[in-house]
């Protein structure tokens, strides 16, 4: 009874404070502009399950996707199991399904330890991996420091969670009369605990299953700090990520009415402003002027670095690094978010995304060549956010460097992004050169 | 003459280059949109050249070829000339949405105003621009890639190309980003050049994971940023790995890239960079 209360006690405390912790990512991502993406529904849920469920673009590194895929499936099965613990704490049963199963229990158990072992083994290649920096994406500067110890903690946690697992089975199956026969895996650790009394084997069992309990409650209040918690958000993520053709770049509607009114004589100047008459922005110079969809982007990044290790700019070493750009974006939301939380709405840090924490010389090395975002397990579209800060650099502030500005006159001029006369458009025809 | 292009030494060095490069005219007249309206006519298709297939002597050429084997399909087409204005992609990817609208606004009225149904081009950028961006500003057409036009003349029979010179010869095709992953086309390019009994070679990126050549998003208006390398190198070093001799390109600023890429690791004599459809006016029998 006493137990039970506890273990209550702890669950709810536990999801309390996951609870509490989603509900201000959630308030974080809306801090965005509103954007509307409902349509092609039966095509987000295709590419969500190809994509997020089927891990299609992990796969495009086969030795990186294989191990993920190991880790990835574990986890989601392994929760069954992790279901039967917590139904045990709660009503105060042992191995609550064991009796609705007869003997097909211990072979579920014995498949639930073969994959936690599987699980081990990635997270151990994934650990070495990242120690011995390769591949350089894992040990590059961007990655030092939180980054890097973030990655360690996970990958430290789920192998000691593992561990208790098997700890736990071996220790049931050690016990003289265990009412459910040595399983699988950890029965091969039980002949090293075949010394110890019952009482004893008691004890290890219990605290292997309260470190587990405990454990997965910690790891859950864990995620969301972390980069980790894209185990959640991959989901809606892809769900909501663009369909249409990676070339197309949204037209900005703000300016589609000015050029009308400059453009068309037929426009109507005094055409009544649209509801809500907020200053037009044309670029982004905070988070809050992102989208709520780039900002669930920046949370839904694990930081693995493959957009950065595919961008042309980050290969001849240019400054620019997609994967910067997500980690700076979720940086600086989080400290927007904080700064709500100790100051109120409304308060004003004098920081911003553009230039505290992205350079305009990153910006201006982008090719919009899109590996980035073919690249991205998670069709994460660091190249949108690029867009929004460039506009936010030429239209905003006019601050784009002088050959582009000289770009911008030919083409304002001449039609072309060179000085030649438009006249001359079809003298290549004739032969003639100029 | 006079030339100012921003990369000085990239395309202004292309540019200086026309003496030495005759340009292999086609022999029958190339009429203008303006030209046939004022006939009454109305031709199938319209050839948007764009700035670079129509000032950048390099680029010239390969305009020329585009245009003989049109005609050579007895394609029905004519071409904007001085109709035509630059789709506004530098300027858009440069964050000037401002000036992106209003070259399309214009374009859009000119195509608009003469009915257009079909544009085919053989630049990328303006293909795609053209192809994704301008409908939603009220400019509906089919465009097309002149390397999918080829490929879809070349199956219906209309252009009966042969090997001639290409044949056997190691090509690599490297995919333009606006072409490729911007829009998903990776085989037509491909399936034209085996049309030519190539022997065509990948390089280790390629496809959806091709490198670029460091052209786009106005980059080629403006110097690189300081790194420890250019890309257009990097990219050349990809190509000339492959051991090949042609690198065939289907735009015009990644052509300019592949060829100082080239010039730049000193196998200009060994490795030519030819657009796809140079390589099929080669071979038109």
């Amino acid at each position: 009874m006493v137990e039970q209360f506890i273990f209550i006690a702890m669950l709810a405390v536990g999801i309390g404070l996951f609870v509490g912790r989603i509900r201000k990512i959630r308030r974080n991502i809306f801090l965005g502009r509103p954007q509307t993406i409902n349509d092609r529904k039966a095509e987000r849920w295709k590419t969500m399950a190809r994509v997020a469920l089927g891990q299609s673009k992990m796969v495009v590194r086969p030795l990186a996707g294989f191990f993920h895929i190991l880790i990835y499936v574990g986890f989601v099965l392994i929760n069954i199991e992790v279901l039967e613990i917590l139904l045990d704490g709660i009503t105060g049963s042992h191995r609550i399904f064991a009796p609705f199963l007869g003997g097909f229990y211990v072979v579920a158990i014995g498949f639930f330890e073969v994959l936690a072992l599987l699980v081990m083994l990635a997270c151990i290649v994934f650990l070495v991996r990242r120690l011995a920096g390769i591949p350089a994406r894992l040990s590059s500067n961007q990655v030092k420091g939180w980054a890097h110890t973030d990655a360690m903690l996970i990958l430290g946690i789920e192998l000691v969670l593992m561990s208790a697992l098997l700890l736990m089975n071996a220790a049931e199956g050690a016990m003289p009369n265990a009412s459910v026969a040595p399983f699988l895996v950890s029965g091969f650790i039980c002949p090293w605990l075949s010394g110890l009394s019952e009482p004893t084997l008691h004890l290890i069992e219990r605290t292997a299953w309260w470190f587990h309990a405990a454990g997965i409650l910690a790891f859950l209040n864990y995620l969301p700090f972390s980069k980790h918690f894209h185990i959640a958000l991959a989901f809606p993520n892809v769900w909501y990520s663009k369909l249409e053709p990676k070339g197309k770049f949204f037209n900005h509607e703000a300016v589609k009415k000015e050029v009308e009114l400059m453009m068309n004589p037929a426009a109507d100047p005094y055409a009544a402003p649209t509801e809500g008459a907020e200053p037009i922005k044309f670029g982004a110079k905070d988070v809050v002027d992102l989208s709520w969809k780039q900002l669930l982007d920046a949370y839904s990044c694990t930081e693995c670095g493959r957009c950065s290790s595919e961008c042309p700019a980050h290969q001849t070493g240019k400054l620019l690094s997609p994967r910067k750009i997500m980690m700076d974006t979720r940086d600086r939301l989080e400290e927007v978010g904080r700064n709500i939380d100790t100051h109120g709405v409304g308060h004003s840090d004098g920081k911003s995304l553009l230039g505290d924490f992205i350079t305009e010389e990153e910006l201006w090395a982008c090719t919009t060549c899109n590996a980035c975002t073919q690249a991205c397990p998670v069709n994460i579209d660091p190249l949108s956010i690029i867009m929004d800060l460039r506009r936010e650099l030429v239209l905003e502030q006019s601050k784009a460097p002088g050959s582009l500005t000289a770009m911008f006159n030919n083409v304002e001029n001449n039609g072309a992004p060179w000085p030649f006369s438009p006249a001359d458009r079809g003298n290549w025809r004739n032969g003639s050169t100029t | 003459m006079a030339i100012f292009a921003c990369r000085p030494g990239k395309l202004a060095q292309r540019l200086n280059n026309l003496n030495q490069n005759k340009v292999d005219i086609t022999n029958k007249p190339i009429p203008s949109m303006a030209e046939l309206a004022a006939e009454g006519k109305v031709p199938d298709v319209v050839f948007w050249v764009g700035c670079a297939g129509s000032f950048d002597d390099r680029a010239k050429r390969v305009t020329h070829q585009i245009a003989r084997i049109l005609q050579h399909a007895q394609l029905n087409f004519a071409i904007l000339g001085e109709e035509e204005s630059c789709t506004g992609d530098p300027a858009k990817r440069a964050g000037n949405e401002f000036l992106f609208q209003m070259m399309a606004f214009q374009n859009i009225q000119v195509l608009n105003g003469y009915g257009v149904k079909k544009v085919v081009t053989g630049c990328p950028h303006c293909f795609n621009t053209l192809k994704n961006e301008y409908p939603d500003l009220g400019g509906h057409y089919e465009v097309v890639h002149h390397s999918t036009l080829i490929q879809s003349l070349i199956d219906e029979g209309k252009l009966r190309v042969s090997g001639g010179a290409f044949k056997g010869k190691k090509i690599t095709f490297h995919d333009s980003c606006y072409l490729g992953r911007a829009n998903d086309i990776y085989e037509a390019p491909r399936s034209v050049l085996e049309a030519l009994d190539a022997d065509l070679a990948e390089m280790k990126k390629s496809r959806a994971q091709g490198l670029c050549c460091g052209a786009g998003g106005a980059q080629m208006f403006k110097e690189a940023e300081k790194g420890s390398g250019e890309v257009n190198h990097l990219r050349a070093e990809q190509a000339v790995e492959t051991g090949a001799q042609i690198i065939a390109v289907g735009c015009p600023f990644c052509h300019t890239m592949m060829s100082d890429g080239i010039k730049h690791l000193n196998k200009e004599s060994e490795v030519q960079v030819l657009d796809i459809a140079e390589m099929i006016g080669h071979g038109l029998q």
